[in-house]
């Protein structure tokens, strides 16, 4: 199906090139719920192609301005017939682009640069399939609330509507998924769109922004006369100055509940991280001795190797988090969209907690879990205000005493001796020790995935990239990609990038090994090959009576050869004994590299709350589900 | 370096594997519970939310997509609307969205704050104290009795539009249940096609419809009452009736 892109070069250099623009070089730019233009299109006068000798600024140098000027310098994206003008653009400006392998990559790959670098990353995919194949990254960045721009081809306006060649309702398909999309359709404007929209991207709670660019409005001149006209009613109104404090009454309503709880917990989500805000969160739950489990976005958060960290809680969380999330008196909730993985059955979730929820969203307020102190406001700002309220800590010793107890009483190991498979978390464990704390790690969705989160030991923010609600398998790689080239940009070239995948997830886009290499971009890919869907495999086993439907592969490629096939290294482990060797060898390797790990194919995720089951109610082996 | 990592215990060969700890029976579990809104169930907080019927009101952009927005909003998060429509205010470029919906307080709390994150969406509120609200209808029926018809369309002051010797169609306008009871009284004529606005309203009073809404300068002074009078002939009693009339075609909501 995306074979059919290049064609696309041949039928719109002749219909929409250049000469495209002419129609409105008479100062007035045609609208496209005007019809005439499609009249004057048929009739190019091509002679205005002549005319480029001059300096014209066009709608594409308008959006690479824009870019350059939000602080872009890096873009990821594929070429195709109508996002040509402004490719060819880019080629002029100082925003660096990578050429992924399939759309979808590029936007995991923005995706994860936006987490790494605390930035919004950039897409770029042509009209079509273009866009459509950018729609599960788009989602995926949507479920996480990273900030992402995503900009689009369009076929020209007066082909919008008509089931043009290459032409899908980008805006309608992507309005659900998206924070803010707009159709550009004014190339006077158009700079000024996509400034608006990276910036919304990137401020309050953040998200994935998309404009759509027809390729009429890219390529038509620049009135240099007209003034950017950013007082239209949506953006006087724009949604970036919201109040970053939380109402003071409801501070200090929060500061007397903290004061008196007996069983408080502090639960750090992605939005911790996203603000920037993991420092205050740590001085808060160390300053009033509050033991922290976070989500698994808020992974990073907190440091893991502190005492009060109990690490992340949910479905497959820690046994100890989640027998403190169900019996704390007083959750202290902050960047958390109470997601159902997290939560469990509602009904069950945290049942004798007052609820504090920080939010910059006000629509999470309530939404899944009722707040008894609701706090909008950025994170790091409202835990400054609770901090500067609360009087005295909360008298929770004998809590903390009971936090450790369960530490201990449910750790999270796995049992491996010297005739049985290499172990996956074993695979985790060697990479977390041959690693230093500022690693980033990325992952596929899976098995792999919660071994990742379970057995690495996360302590510094914006270390962890995954695609967590969502569920995007495939996400690893491409994110690995976007995560190295925004370390190498803010000049840590000497940080690692690990990636977890798994033989299903890994097939996914695998592809991207091409643009790994031809960057030369030093990741390495670690493969938890079980020759399974083993999350499914798992599910099925514990509640489909092990009838294994399309989850057992009864073969896999060879990564490594494969990954040699691509240009990169490849390596393969069957024997625990090799582990420590090959990950050094891997990681030593200046490119990227793949380890295809052949690990046990029954190894199950454990502990494990069934979905919709209560988090106390955590599962210690498959008996128990 | 192997094995430096966390907890690991070697050599333990269960062979059904499980971790170690307590099983979930023997664990203590709290006995409250929260319900299906996320509210803790306890005799002091004990609120079980009946649905009821709201009102939601949003001043939005007068622009392309915004009804797509909202329409997709509102079936993507599951609200039970029962009707929805759209028509221009005084200010140019602002457009009014009236939404009647049948939600609990929670459902209706977050049908407003999501509305409130649209782009398009100027500001959204269920009108808050009385509302005056009013649906129009237009009713084809059979048209073998017309002074039936007639009498029956006189009762609820409504107008005929189309006589014709087959059919007649009338117009009414009113509250919902005004106009359930009207259809219901044409049924016994032969009803042939029927068409529902939907209801439309406005805050009774002075109070703005939409949270910190503003008429358009100049709008609604004395002076501009005064000089706008004699061009307004067509006596609209009804404020809600012109909204619902001028409705474009392609603004519709699709249902």
């Amino acid at each position: 199906m995306t074979d059919a892109k290049p064609r696309h070069r041949e039928y719109t250099d002749e219909t929409a090139s250049r000469g495209a623009a002419a129609d409105s070089t008479d100062d007035g730019i045609a609208r496209n719920d005007e019809s005439d233009p499609r009249q004057e299109e048929t009739n190019q006068d091509r002679s205005h192609e002549t005319d480029d000798d001059g300096p014209v600024s066009t709608g594409a140098e308008a959006i690479a301005r824009a870019l350059e000027a939000s602080g872009v310098e890096s873009a990821f994206g594929i070429q195709g017939g109508a996002i040509m003008p402004v490719y060819d653009a880019l080629a002029s400006s100082s925003v660096r682009h990578v050429t992924m392998a399939h759309e979808q990559a590029a936007a995991h790959a923005a995706d994860a640069y936006g987490v790494v670098a605390g930035e919004p990353g950039v897409c770029l995919a042509t009209s079509g399939p273009g866009a459509t194949n950018l729609v599960t990254g788009i989602a995926d960045a949507k479920m996480d609330s990273d900030a992402m721009l995503a900009l689009t081809g369009q076929v020209p306006r007066d082909l919008v509507g008509n089931d043009a060649f290459q032409e899908t309702d980008t805006i309608g398909v992507t309005r659900p998924i998206t924070k803010y999309n707009a159709f550009a359709d004014d190339p006077n404007t158009i700079g000024a769109v996509v400034e608006d929209a990276f910036r919304r991207a990137g401020c309050d709670r953040q998200g994935p922004t998309l404009v759509d660019l027809p390729k009429d409005v890219s390529l038509a001149d620049v009135d240099e006369h007209a003034e950017f006209d950013d007082t239209t009613s949506t953006e006087a109104r724009s949604d970036g100055e919201r109040n970053p404090r939380a109402d003071p009454d409801g501070v200090e309503a929060a500061a007397r509940a903290i004061e008196s709880a007996e069983r408080p917990v502090c639960l750090f989500g992605g939005g911790v991280v996203a603000a920037d805000a993991s420092d205050v969160a740590t001085t808060f739950a160390r300053t009033y001795e509050i033991p922290v489990t976070t989500t698994m976005p808020g992974l990073g958060s907190f440091p893991e190797d502190d005492e009060l960290a109990l690490s992340f809680a949910g479905m497959h969380g820690t046994g100890y988090a989640n027998m403190a999330i169900t019996h704390t008196d007083c959750l202290i909730a902050v960047g958390t969209r109470f997601d159902d993985r997290l939560t469990g059955g509602i009904d069950t979730f945290a049942p004798e907690a007052d609820v504090i929820h920080v939010d910059i969203d006000p629509a999470e307020i309530s939404k899944n879990v009722h707040a008894d102190y609701p706090l909008v406001g950025d994170a790091g700002a409202v835990l400054e205000q609770v901090s500067a309220a609360i009087e005295s800590p909360p008298a929770a010793e004998d809590w903390r005493t009971q936090c450790t107890e369960w530490k201990e009483t449910y750790p999270l190991t796995y049992a491996m001796n010297d005739h049985e498979p290499l172990k996956p978390q074993f695979v985790v464990e060697a990479f977390d020790a041959a690693t230093a704390d500022d690693t980033i790690v990325t992952t596929g969705v899976g098995q792999h995935q919660m071994w990742a989160c379970q057995f690495w030991t996360f302590t510094e923010p914006r270390t962890w990239v995954s695609s967590h609600g969502l569920g995007t398998m495939g996400y690893g790689l491409p994110a690995a990609i976007g995560a190295r080239i925004a370390a190498d940009e803010a000049g840590e070239t000497d940080r690692d990038v690990v990636c977890f995948e798994g033989d299903g997830s890994f097939l996914m886009t695998i592809q991207e090994l091409s643009v790994a290499v031809r960057e030369n971009l030093d990741v390495t890919i670690a493969v938890l090959n079980n020759e399974h869907i083993g999350m499914v495999r798992q599910w099925q086993d514990a509640f489909f009576e092990g009838r294994r439907m399309a989850s057992e592969y009864d073969w896999v490629p060879a990564f490594d050869t494969l990954a040699e096939a691509f240009g990169a290294r490849g390596f393969r482990v069957d024997d625990r004994d090799d582990v420590p060797a090959t990950v050094e060898a891997a990681l030593d390797y200046d490119g990227p590299s793949v380890i295809d790990f052949h690990v046990d194919p029954e190894e199950n995720v454990l502990p494990m709350v069934p979905s919709g089951g209560a988090n106390g109610q955590f599962a210690l082996s498959e008996d128990h589900l | 370096m192997s094995g430096d990592g966390t907890g690991r215990s070697d050599d333990e060969s269960e062979q059904n594997a499980s971790l170690p700890g307590q099983a979930p029976s023997e664990r203590p579990h709290p006995e409250a519970r929260r319900n299906t809104d996320g509210i803790r169930i306890d005799p002091v907080v004990e609120a079980e939310h009946e649905p009821r019927r709201a009102v939601v009101s949003a001043l939005v952009d007068h622009e392309p997509g915004v009804l797509a927005q909202v329409s997709g909003l509102v079936s993507r998060r599951q609200f039970n609307i029962e009707s929805l429509t759209v028509g221009p205010t005084t200010v140019d470029g602002h457009a009014r969205i009236t939404m009647v919906v049948e939600e609990t307080d929670p459902g209706i709390d977050q049908l407003k704050k999501q509305l409130r994150k649209l782009s398009a969406v100027i500001s959204a509120g269920e009108i808050a104290g009385e509302t005056v609200s009013r649906e129009l209808v237009l009713v084809k029926v059979r048209g073998d009795a017309p002074e039936q018809v007639q009498a029956i369309t006189e009762m609820y002051d409504g107008e005929t539009l189309d006589a014709g010797p087959r059919t007649i169609t009338v117009e009414l306008t009113g509250d919902e249940a005004r106009i359930d009871a009207a259809i219901d009284a044409y049924r016994q004529f032969g009803i042939v096609e029927i068409a529902r606005t939907g209801e439309t309203a406005l805050a009774r009073g002075d109070v703005p419809t939409t949270p910190g809404e503003q008429p358009a300068p100049g709008c609604d002074t004395d002076d501009r009452e005064r000089t706008a009078q004699p061009s307004a002939d067509d006596g609209s009693a009804v404020p809600t009736e012109p909204a619902a009339r001028t409705d474009g075609g392609e603004r519709r909501p699709t249902k």
